[in-house]
């Protein structure tokens, strides 16, 4: 990390380190690679959010975080450290005990992450005596009080229900609870609101937004909703093609997003209000895995490409705040673009 | 103009076109009751689901009607009706004055039918798969029998390809050799290969990146000037309704709550339901507002509530919404379901 001053601090303090990760699928006609060396932190109690299109790596990133990459990806090199401890090679059972544990993991679909044949109650209470050694009754207990806290109305009759019985926002508040049960020190939320609609995003983002302040608790939060970020991240990473173009406090990336791809992603979001015009489109879509240009990858879209930008992969540079990879805020980079 | 008093006035304003498509008193049920053995023995009612239950709008050539609301509250049933997919329970679809809802005017919905097309929100299910994208681009081209020359055909389809950004050379391919958003492209192409003059479109941006969906946008957009088309646009996202539309209806359990032209509802919305949306549209200025998460969800249609189906939620509520259902009355320019507004509440 360029930026000197937090070195030290956060030596001490990183909750999450990613270094270098790389992801990969080997496949018969070569391995794809799906993150390619990318690095960042987490600190704690400290939302980071992760933005791109589909297929930029962004879930790719949080499964290899809580080890639940589906073979044949695999991590292909760098390391995660939780809390200064190495986790992305640990046996099969050790992880299975920090997962769950000190992270917690949120997805999509509230309705796959339940089991559908068993109670409410029954999902809960194993969970947390799985991770913390409770009594069935203290579980059960602790069990309503967390279907309380996040807002489930008469918890003590709804725990004993299965979860069809609940509506698609009261399933991502269940899951919610699940994943917070153990009180975990990071809590992956992959797109928690991308199925549920406008009205009810806004109730689970300002729970996740409540609970992580009460319990300390830090969250990467992986979406392709720019508004969702703006709103609860603390700071953003915004990735394409399996690398990180852009990351920095969130008012810096979403007002003043220096990278052309950030630039082009927030012009295509339509806003309500002003006048209404073209919006801001980016030629082309993202490459696939087995076609990623060289260079910088966003080269064949990138309005301001030139020379270099074919030949040379940027790496990230600090600017103003944030960090950037574009050979734009490069010294050599400027010289040859003006 | 007496067959068309009740119509809104945002339809009638003068300058306007007069409207190609209406839809009057628009319903449709669903029955879901449980098998009739199951009704005997255990006691159970028949259960309606009332997807749409008496709607009016009426979508002037040229101009973009949308309809905007959560999921479940009826607008795809409504898309539907519209193209005739589904068979209205009760009420009228009009096409340029012609009667096409329901079977009794079965004969006037297959004169009309050929200049309406409808685009699907999933590219990926509308396409098939073992189709050459030539081929599914055709197809409405042959079945209408608008060119029978093999080569002409052809010619047809490059045009409609480079008409909607691919080249004529993607033909050759098949859909999975497609990005979602060149699917989607596809299906526009098909779409407009019938020539039409009225497209129903579904949720036609949902499932694709940000990016792609500027570009999608922008292209209906121009299509939209070049060709004349005119749009029935369903989307549950209202900033892209902002951009695409000219007039917007806000639906609620199968009800439309409000509708206005564009400007009109979003600068100044006045049904408590249409505030608490645009409230909880995530604020990408950070200007600090803070939304305020609404209390509740979209009740059951099977179950919906009595009066005003939106009492539950709504902070405005009193006796008479728990009982009442509200007519729709004109407020500022803007049509509007609500007792709290007629009253002068809010």
């Amino acid at each position: 990390m360029a930026d000197t001053e937090g070195r030290d601090v956060r030596a001490n303090q990183a909750l999450l380190e990613v270094r270098n990760l790389r992801v990969e699928f080997p496949t018969r006609r070569g391995t794809l690679v799906a993150v390619d060396d990318i690095s960042f932190h987490i600190d704690p109690g400290e939302v980071l959010g992760v933005v791109g299109e589909s297929g930029a790596g962004k879930s790719m990133t949080g499964a290899a975080i809580i080890g639940l990459l589906e073979p044949p990806g695999r991590i292909g090199g760098g390391e995660i450290l939780l809390e200064g401890e190495r986790i992305d090679n640990l046996p099969y059972e050790r992880m299975r005990r920090i997962r769950g544990r000190r992270i917690g993991a949120i997805f999509q679909d509230p309705l796959t992450s339940l089991n559908p044949l068993y109670t409410v109650a029954r999902q809960l209470i194993e969970t947390i005596q799985t991770h913390l050694s409770l009594p069935e009754k203290a579980a059960r207990a602790r069990a309503i009080d967390l279907l309380k806290e996040v807002g489930i109305p008469s918890a003590e009759e709804r725990i004993d229900h299965y979860p069809h019985q609940f509506s698609g926002g009261m399933r991502q508040q269940v899951v919610i609870a699940l994943a917070l049960s153990a009180e975990p020190r990071l809590v992956i939320a992959d797109e928690p609101t991308t199925a549920l609609d406008v009205s009810i995003q806004a109730q689970i983002i300002s729970l996740l937004k409540r609970l992580c302040k009460e319990h300390g608790t830090a969250v990467m939060l992986v979406t392709h909703d720019m508004g969702v970020i703006a709103e609860t991240a603390d700071r953003v990473a915004v990735m394409y093609a399996g690398r990180i173009a852009e990351v920095g406090p969130v008012e810096e990336v979403v007002r003043r997003g220096k990278h052309p791809y950030t630039h082009g992603l927030m012009g295509s979001i339509p806003h309500i209000g002003g006048e209404i015009t073209e919006l801001t489109q980016i030629e082309g879509a993202m490459p696939r895995l087995n076609a990623i240009p060289s260079g910088c990858a966003f080269h064949p879209r990138c309005e301001r490409v030139f020379a270099r930008c074919s030949v040379d992969r940027p790496e990230l540079l600090s600017v103003d705040g944030a960090e950037v990879a574009c050979h734009l805020y490069d010294d050599a980079g400027r010289e040859a673009a003006d | 103009m007496s067959e068309t008093a009740h119509i809104p006035d945002v339809a009638r304003t003068p300058g306007k076109a007069t409207a190609l498509v209406e839809a009057q008193g628009l319903m449709r049920h669903f029955d879901v009751s449980p098998p009739l053995l199951n009704r005997v023995i255990e006691g159970k009612g028949r259960a309606v689901v009332k997807a749409v239950d008496g709607i009016d709008f009426a979508i002037p050539r040229g101009e973009t009607f949308s309809l905007v609301g959560e999921s479940g509250c009826g607008k795809s049933t409504v898309a539907r009706l519209i193209v005739g997919l589904y068979q209205p329970t009760a009420g009228n679809i009009r096409y340029e004055g012609v009667e096409i809802g329901g079977r009794a005017n079965a004969r006037n919905r297959q004169r009309m039918q050929p200049r309406m097309q409808m685009i699907f929100q999933d590219p990926y299910a509308s396409l098939n798969p073992r189709w050459r994208v030539e081929r599914i681009v055709a197809e409405p081209i042959q079945a209408r029998r608008l060119l029978t020359d093999r080569q002409a055909v052809r010619t047809r389809v490059g045009e409609l390809l480079t008409q909607v950004g691919l080249s004529p050379a993607d033909g050759e391919k098949f859909p999975h050799e497609f990005s979602g958003g060149q699917r989607q492209r596809v299906s526009i192409a098909r779409a407009l290969a019938g020539e039409p003059e009225f497209l129903v479109c579904d949720e036609p941006t949902s499932a694709l990146d940000v990016s792609v969906q500027a570009q999608i946008l922008n292209l209906m957009k121009t299509l939209q000037r070049k060709l004349g088309l005119t749009y029935l646009f369903i989307s549950h996202d209202l900033a892209v309704v902002y951009h695409v539309s000219t007039m917007v209806g806000v639906m609620y359990l199968g009800r439309l709550v409000e509708w206005a032209e564009t400007k009109t509802l979003f600068d100044n919305p006045r049904h408590p339901y249409t505030r608490m949306l645009l409230d909880a549209i995530p604020d990408l200025e950070m200007s600090g507002r803070q939304r305020i998460p609404v209390a509740g969800e979209v009740p059951s249609p099977i179950n919906p509530p009595p009066g005003c189906p939106f009492h539950p939620r709504c902070p405005h509520a009193q006796d008479r919404c728990r009982v009442e259902p509200p007519k729709a009355i004109a407020a500022g320019g803007a049509q509007v379901a609500c007792h709290a507004v007629e009253e002068g509440r809010i």
